[in-house]
């Protein structure tokens, strides 16, 4: 890209991300089948089980309908015409699959990881920041190895611990979203590309941030990761999440899965800022984010924490949830989701209470602008099972102008009377009182807005950790510019 | 030295005339009152001289430091030093009022070419104003104006005119709803802003808050126009007739 089209994006203020880098891939054709399932796993070598447990997926996907009860609209997506497999070639064989170093990655891929400030090099270092980045497909890097190899942690690319530790695999995938869990879930257990892989052993407190970045980079290629996080008897690990993607007219497909398992007294925090390309003023292109978390507090006294901060995306379908199955477990979730033009949101949790005097915290903070569509969807299940549970739920919406929508849809399903559930509810308007209250102070329009947004999403920002406070800050002034006037 | 000088000024909202012929001068070191009954076009004119959207100006001039005060926006209207007192300040629930005393002192320094002031010594000013104020720390961690009484918001106003040490300070009813201690703790405060290079204008229906910070000037607005300019006087003989005589007579 010139410097002249850079100066005019700029000028323009379009989608902060919206390049495309210009890299050779290797893409199978499109269209998908037994013979595709079955060459992805071929070409990444895998083990007999995954290439059933694949296939098996796939068969079920095949007897699934897509999911049409969320609060979206979008035309029907021909899967026929997906790619669904890409991988950046590299000097290196691509058996390999990784290169040894930095110096055997693609310089325009640095470049690019350059343009997005992803924190490699000293940064990384110096921010205490773990990175696995994913391009497209195949992880190209991964710092600190090392460092965490002492202490035991695990922490590498999905096709990379399928080698390296099978055995971890077998035992935890799909143990918290089946294969054929929902529509989407099954189509990435068939396909998926690639993805993290995180285990923290027994009683070790993982001694930095873990973090990946996620970036679509292929024409008409379909995304799908698939994550797996496991902190075994008393392990802590922060696990930090963020995406941008390039700007393009055809809707892009990504349908993720992330799973996470927390034994006795262990925790999961994980953190997500989504900023996938949203499409343009008009409603044209974006990702398609249909994606499946999941956390399985199996032990007691376990605690999964989901943190998400969503911006992008043209449509986000999206409820990372908590099964709370140990006793004494605990489940949050605090989320943001902004959505501007023509953005769809239909995102919230489950918090499934199986165990004894588990607690589970949701605070949802939803912002419209545009002509948006944003709806809150939760459950709160209470099991037979589960004495003494305890739910609090807040649900915010924040609308600026008149033309979009904001929903709530929340499921309380409690099959034991011992349960305590609250639920709160507001929804409010930036009224023009405050705009001029704050411009009659000196702050201009811009930053007006910015900090009656901010304000609404404080109590969702404090769970992020610092870094990704201040990005996701960043984001949302990005992310409603113009909104407001 | 003239700060703000209105020449004539009309406005309206939608067909209805509010203010027909406003005329007044203010020159630094000078305390207005303007007074009249409810309706009278007080608080248009305040929401006019702070540039609120909604109100068609028809006619007249209106000069600050020599500038066209209604070519500026309202935020540039303010980092010029007009700052706006309101009658009913509104509640931002989630931006904390310290959050919002420094992004406004900010705001206000880079229009001077400042830098933003070192938290440290912003802190220490602060906590100084909340003290002379009768406030308590805490306060500034709340919401701004959030679940405030009355009386708390008022003072908040002034904190905020302290704070920013306006050239020229517009104050809309700011006595309204006081008990009167905190009538006095907020006259005090509008008192320590009175200086040689700076104007202040008390928009009041009451002349309680004139014993406490007296004029040098006090007009009567009635039905969009002033009607009558005159020393504190005025005020004092407004009182004692009432509005309903004392306009009868005028008129």
């Amino acid at each position: 890209m010139s410097e002249q089209q850079e100066l005019e994006q700029l000028v323009q203020r379009d989608y902060k991300y919206g390049f495309i880098t210009d890299i050779e891939q290797e893409i199978i054709p499109p269209g998908l089948n037994e013979d595709v399932v079955r060459l992805i796993s071929a070409k990444k070598n895998e083990p007999e089980f995954l290439l059933e447990w694949r296939l098996k997926a796939f068969r079920h996907w095949q007897t699934m309908a897509e999911p049409q009860w969320a609060h979206v609209h979008y035309p029907p997506i021909d899967y026929q015409a997906l790619s669904y497999y890409a991988a950046p070639k590299s000097k290196e064989e691509i058996d390999a699959n990784r290169p040894k170093s930095l110096d055997d990655v693609d310089p325009k891929l640095l470049e690019m990881y350059e343009k997005l400030g992803i924190p490699l090099h000293e940064r990384a270092a110096l921010a205490g920041v773990a990175v696995d980045a994913v391009f497209d497909s195949v992880s190209v890097t991964t710092t600190f190895r090392e460092k965490l190899a002492e202490v035991g942690v695990i922490f590498c690319s999905f096709s990379e611990a399928v080698h390296s530790h099978p055995e971890l695999i077998q035992k935890y995938l799909g143990t918290v979203v089946p294969a054929g869990d929902n529509y989407y879930a099954a189509l990435n257990s068939a396909v998926f590309s690639d993805g993290s892989f995180v285990f923290i052993p027994k009683g070790v407190r993982c001694p930095m941030e873990l973090s990946t970045y996620f970036r679509i980079n292929a024409m008409n290629t379909g995304q799908f990761e698939r994550t797996l996080i496991v902190a075994e008897e008393g392990a802590h690990v922060s696990y930090l999440e963020g995406c941008t993607a390039p700007q393009r007219d055809e809707n892009q497909l990504h349908a993720a899965v992330v799973e996470l398992v927390t034994l006795d007294d262990a925790t999961i925090k994980y953190s997500t800022v989504q900023n996938w390309y949203p499409g343009d003023e008009e409603g044209r292109g974006g990702i398609y984010n249909f994606v499946t978390k999941r956390g399985d507090a199996r032990g007691h006294r376990s605690k999964i924490t989901w943190t998400q901060v969503e911006a992008g995306s043209a449509i986000t379908w999206k409820y990372p949830s908590c099964i709370l199955r140990g006793d004494d477990s605990v489940g949050e979730f605090y989320s943001v989701a902004v959505s501007n033009n023509f953005q769809q949101v239909d995102s919230g949790t489950k918090m499934i209470h199986l165990g004894k005097r588990t607690r589970s915290t949701i605070v949802s903070k939803s912002i419209s602008a545009g002509r948006s569509q944003n709806s809150y969807r939760g459950l709160v299940h209470i099991a037979k099972s589960a004495d003494d549970a305890r739910n609090h739920t807040q649900c915010d919406a924040l609308l600026i102008g008149d033309r979009n929508g904001a929903h709530t849809f929340p499921y309380i399903e409690v099959k034991n009377s011992s349960a305590q559930i609250e639920h709160e509810a507001t929804t409010s308007k930036i009224s023009d009182d405050q705009i001029f209250y704050l411009k009659s102070r000196g702050i201009s329009e811009e930053n007006a807005t910015n900090m009656i947004v901010n304000g609404f999403c404080k109590d969702v920002f404090n769970e992020l950790p610092m870094e990704f406070a201040v990005e996701a800050q960043a984001l949302l002034a990005v992310s409603l510019e113009g909104s407001v006037g | 030295m003239k700060l703000i000088e209105i020449k004539n000024l009309h406005a309206k909202i939608g067909d209805k005339p509010i203010l027909r012929g406003i005329n007044f001068t203010v020159n630094a070191g000078e305390v207005h009152a303007i007074m009249g009954p409810n309706g009278s076009g007080k608080s248009t004119l305040c929401q006019v001289l702070g540039g609120r959207e909604g109100y068609e100006i028809t006619e007249g001039t209106v000069e600050y430091e020599g500038k066209n005060l209604l070519d500026l926006s309202t935020e540039e209207r303010a980092v010029a030093g007009l700052l706006l007192g309101f009658q009913h300040p509104v509640e931002i629930p989630g931006v904390k009022n310290i959050y919002l005393l420094k992004e406004a002192l900010n705001a206000q320094r880079a229009a001077q070419g400042l830098d933003d002031m070192d938290t440290f010594a912003f802190m220490k000013k602060i906590r100084e104003l909340v003290k002379t104020m009768g406030m308590d720390d805490a306060f500034l961690h709340r919401g701004v104006n959030a679940g405030f009484s009355g009386g708390e918001k008022k003072r908040n106003e002034i904190l905020q005119m302290l704070l920013l040490q306006p050239k020229l300070a517009l104050l809309d009813e700011t006595d309204s709803g006081l008990d009167i201690d905190a009538l006095k703790v907020v006259s005090e405060g509008i008192n320590l802003l009175r200086g040689a290079d700076r104007g202040i204008v008390l928009v009041t229906h009451y002349q309680r808050l004139l014993s406490y910070v007296e004029p040098d000037f006090v007009h009567i607005l009635y039905k969009g126009q002033i009607i009558k300019s005159g020393d504190k006087s005025l005020a004092l003989q407004l009182e004692a007739e009432g509005y309903q005589d004392f306009l009868e007579a005028a008129s």
